[in-house]
């Protein structure tokens, strides 16, 4: 088993125009830097984007939006991304919005074999409109259903090569789920270190679900919004 | 006097029970985590994952890998979680989550919530906010009793578009604390100096009022 590839341009060969690509990351912490920085570098378009937010104007999502390589965008927030409203509204891609709990479990259940699901959230709104819904012990519920993704990116803190993973703080949230559900899932990590370094009782992602991984560098993990103490 | 933002915080912290697990919305709930009683053990909640926040953290110990469901930097308190998103909707969906707070533009008076857009104005998105109103147990809203156009935000019916149904439990505004009963509003306290007739007035729909209204204790 080699999981290890010396960079991700090796792990994407085959990615193609019209592909479903999901990119773990809450804003851009945990963002796949060097996964987002390579699907703009191979110019594939028409994607189906899967992610929590659209990043900000220039860095994450926000990139590919401006390089015009994305067809769809699911996400459940664009608020901190100027120009990709501005290309909402000019047609330049769909979006469609989902509830950031929702994103998290259609990702899971993608990852975990569980075709769909119901859920409370979005019931009577116009995000679940043309949804499947039903009543459970009289509380209504909306039918989601799994994602798919034909890649999906992943940032880690530490990684070993067998592709098991730890997160360093709040960086796990939707890379976890994510990493599940990636028909061929990429992990990117700060620290790659050898089989037998990371403590088993420590893995929040086994790597059975991660087929490559490699070291990234100079990592920007730019802040949002950097709020001191007074 | 209408409450400002701090004031509507500190009534919103009254509400805090030692032992509960708390989110916080962006915003003036957030600010609510300052007000906290000392009495008191609570857990705040961030939904990108975490479990017994901080503080904001000083220019030495920051850390772009530990921030708030409003993206802000943050610290964790010792006996802090870390989890995935899945796991922490879990928690929301699963209810147990004592306390949820969060903002509106506008609240019925059978607690249906619409906070999350505006048709014409910025498309910001959803976040956390339908998996928290169509699960917590124990919603209250944090908002100013009217809008910028001086129009009321609680209503007989949301004209902008929902987030959630018949949810919302409390709400705290800058002029009064109001329950959602299954009679309607139920105007429970006024902010110091603020009159019922004024609270009637900016609110657009009947308020069931029983005997004298005392004030805030701020």
């Amino acid at each position: 088993m080699n999981k290890v590839v010396n960079n991700i341009e090796e792990a994407i060969k085959d990615i193609k125009d019209g592909m479903t690509l999901m990119f773990g990351g809450f804003g851009l912490c945990g963002l796949p830097e060097k996964g987002v920085e390579a699907v703009l570098k191979s110019g594939v378009k028409d994607l189906t984007c899967i992610s929590c937010t659209a990043g900000v104007d220039d860095f994450g999502l926000g990139l590919l939006l401006q390089n015009n390589q994305v067809k769809k965008l699911i996400a459940s927030y664009i608020g901190e991304n100027d120009d990709a409203e501005k290309r909402l509204f000019a047609g330049d891609y769909e979006l469609e919005l989902v509830p950031q709990g929702t994103i998290a479990e259609r990702a899971r259940a993608g990852g975990a074999g569980i075709p769909a699901f119901y859920v409370p959230a979005s019931y009577g709104t116009e995000v679940a409109e043309g949804k499947e819904v039903r009543e459970f012990d009289g509380k209504m519920y909306v039918m989601e259903k799994a994602f798919k993704a034909d890649y999906a990116f992943v940032k880690a803190w530490k990684g070993d090569t067998n592709g098991n993973l730890i997160y360093k703080a709040t960086s796990n949230n939707l890379n976890n789920p994510m990493a599940m559900c990636g028909k061929i899932t990429i992990a990117e990590v700060e620290e790659l270190v050898p089989i037998g370094e990371l403590d088993p009782h420590h893995i929040h992602t086994p790597g059975i679900f991660i087929q490559h991984i490699f070291q990234g560098k100079n990592y920007e993990k730019r802040i949002e919004f950097l709020t001191l103490q007074d | 006097m209408a409450l400002n933002k701090a004031g509507i915080a500190k009534r919103i912290a009254q509400e805090m029970k030692d032992g509960y697990y708390i989110n916080l919305g962006i915003g003036v709930p957030t600010m609510a985590a300052n007000y906290i009683p000392k009495d008191i053990n609570v857990v705040i909640h961030t939904e990108n994952g975490l479990l017994g926040m901080g503080t904001y953290p000083t220019k030495d110990n920051y850390d772009a890998d530990l921030v708030n469901a409003g993206k802000q930097t943050v610290t964790a308190l010792p006996g802090a979680s870390y989890f995935d998103s899945a796991t922490s909707f879990a928690m929301i969906r699963g209810g147990h989550i004592d306390l949820t707070v969060l903002g509106a533009f506008e609240v019925t008076d059978i607690g249906d919530i619409a906070s999350w857009k505006i048709p014409g104005s910025r498309v910001k998105g959803i976040g956390g906010a339908m998996d928290l109103v169509a699960a917590a147990k124990n919603i209250i809203v944090a908002m100013t009793h009217t809008n910028r156009k001086g129009e009321p935000k609680l209503v007989k019916h949301c004209t902008l578009p929902l987030t959630g149904l018949q949810c919302v439990k409390m709400i705290v505004t800058d002029l009064a604390v109001i329950k959602v009963t299954d009679k309607g509003f139920k105007l429970l306290e006024r902010a110091p100096g603020v009159s019922v007739e004024e609270i009637v007035k900016k609110t657009a729909a009947p308020l069931i009022i029983e005997g004298e209204i005392p004030e805030m204790k701020i």
